[in-house]
């Protein structure tokens, strides 16, 4: 898999994504499915993402659920894909999709 | 569409067409106090027929059921419907993100504070030029003084970061830093767009559109500008190096399309023709039914002949470019769009057959029926040479 989203508009500055801590899918963005996984809008930041795989959207949807986002990889993505989708979340705080809790 | 599909490239994905679409352009309004030379909808005088604001909402609540996450609003001038602060307040209400262009002229500082006021709204200003002198010529005497107004009563009022909209001609394409100064100096983001031969562009496009030395420079501008947003309007462009950002393919029916002031639906807002009309959300079933089902949607989302472009290298990058500034310049759909930057689409244009004739559209008319010249008339000026 090359890249597990693509961002469209201004990319945005790299944030820092901690696995360790607690995340969360930011409240202010709206997920709506697609045959490839889902388009997530910011309200806020105005930005659309494209979340390319359903995975991708599952872990994203249920990383409030988990103590860590580490947690949740380790519970929901298979072993020898754990490392691109642990980039696909740090892409994601960057453009905020995603956020602390 | 089946989450079962063996997975495909977003690319591909999007080319067969999504459920509902990414971006919708709405036109609210075919009136316009204004008279630009370029207009895409050829917009002057209201049409009798606009969707009622009963009808308005009723498209608004489509669009959430179909999870529309933002609609682009224009015109026209959409300022000038009478429950245009009624809709937008509707549609955000209802967490249906609203962007929306105006020319300014009524965007007064009242409006201003209005507008600050709502959540999940962005305002476009257009402007054609960084000076009076060259955007007046394309938009008219005045307009570039009012949307000044505009953007200093946004300012105002702190509405905090609007944009500021330029479509790239031939006589601003050296004006682009000028035009992010501006941009800069009210801490808005500059968003360019491609002028279209469509509407009233039919006629002015050969005057106006950037020549292929400008198109080069632009391409290189744009790609160390990443902040600037192009609405993924030049993708054509992309066959010159490093696409640049966004979809880089043509939405028209797949994950676009535009919804005009009577309700009827084209593939994109670039081809307002009856080539293009897909349906009437007046009709039964309303938008999403046409949006889902109309024959000529189901064709743009069918694998699309490459045509004369099949054999180049640069067709992955640019997709044939944009179907619009081929129909309007009388190109074949399947071929080089006219501003190919190989070069292609001037060999076309020189021997193309008849093309479309400009329409009169809601252009202003005398009481006769004679249209009324439009005001504003192109000034020559001998092409920069890039």
């Amino acid at each position: 898999m090359r890249r597990l989203l693509s961002v469209t508009e201004a990319r945005p500055p790299a944030a820092a994504f901690a696995t360790e801590r607690a995340w969360r899918l930011n409240p202010q963005v709206a997920l709506r499915d697609e045959a490839f996984g889902a388009l997530a809008y910011h309200y806020g930041n105005r930005r659309l993402v494209f979340l390319k795989s359903r995975l991708l959207v599952d872990l994203v949807s249920s990383l409030g659920e988990y103590p860590s986002a580490a947690e949740a990889i380790g519970a929901l993505v298979p072993e020898g894909r754990r490392a691109s989708y642990e980039r696909a979340l740090a892409r994601l705080a960057a453009s905020e999709v995603i956020d602390v809790r | 569409m089946s989450a079962d599909l063996a997975p495909l490239p977003l690319k591909e994905q999007f080319t067969r067409g999504l459920d509902a679409p990414i971006c919708l352009t709405w036109e609210l309004t075919y009136a316009c106090n204004l008279a630009c030379v370029h207009c895409l909808s050829s917009s002057g005088r209201r049409d009798p027929g606009e969707l009622t604001p009963e009808e308005a909402r009723g498209i608004v609540d489509d669009m959430v059921d179909m999870k529309v996450f933002y609609v682009n609003i224009g015109g026209g001038e959409p300022m000038l419907r009478p429950d245009f602060f009624d809709l937008v307040s509707y549609a955000v209400g209802r967490k249906v993100g609203v962007k929306f262009s105006t020319n300014g002229t009524r965007l007064t500082a009242r409006r201003a504070e209005q507008l600050a006021a709502l959540d999940y709204l962005d305002v476009q200003i257009s402007i054609d030029g960084a000076t009076a002198a060259t955007n007046d010529a394309v938009r008219g005497e005045g307009s570039f003084a009012a949307a000044r107004r505009a953007m200093d009563h946004l300012a105002a009022a702190g509405f905090g970061p609007f944009k500021i909209s330029v479509v790239v001609t031939r006589q601003n394409v050296e004006e682009l830093d000028a035009l992010a100064a501006i941009a800069d100096s009210y801490g808005a983001q500059l968003r360019l767009t491609r002028l279209r031969p469509s509407g009233r562009a039919v006629d002015s496009w050969e005057a106006l559109h950037p020549t292929a030395a400008q198109q080069r420079t632009l391409y290189h501008w744009l790609v160390e500008r990443p902040g600037v947003l192009t609405g993924d309007s030049f993708f054509h462009l992309s066959a010159l190096g490093e696409p640049l950002d966004g979809l880089n393919l043509c939405g028209a029916g797949r994950v676009v399309c535009l919804i005009d002031p009577v309700g009827d639906v084209y593939a994109c807002p670039f081809v307002i023709d009856r080539q293009f009309l897909a349906g009437n959300v007046r009709h039964p079933g309303g938008f999403p039914t046409v949006w889902r089902t109309s024959a000529l949607f189901t064709s743009l989302r069918e694998p699309q002949s490459a045509g004369a472009c099949a054999s180049c290298g640069s067709f992955d990058a640019c997709q044939g470019g944009c179907m619009a500034a081929k129909f309007f310049t009388g190109l074949p759909l399947d071929g080089p769009d006219p501003e190919c930057v190989h070069g292609h689409g001037e060999a076309a244009l020189a021997a193309r057959g008849e093309r479309p004739q400009a329409v009169l559209g809601h252009s202003k008319v005398h009481r006769d029926g004679t249209p009324v010249p439009v005001p504003t008339p192109v000034r020559f000026r001998s092409p920069a040479r890039a």
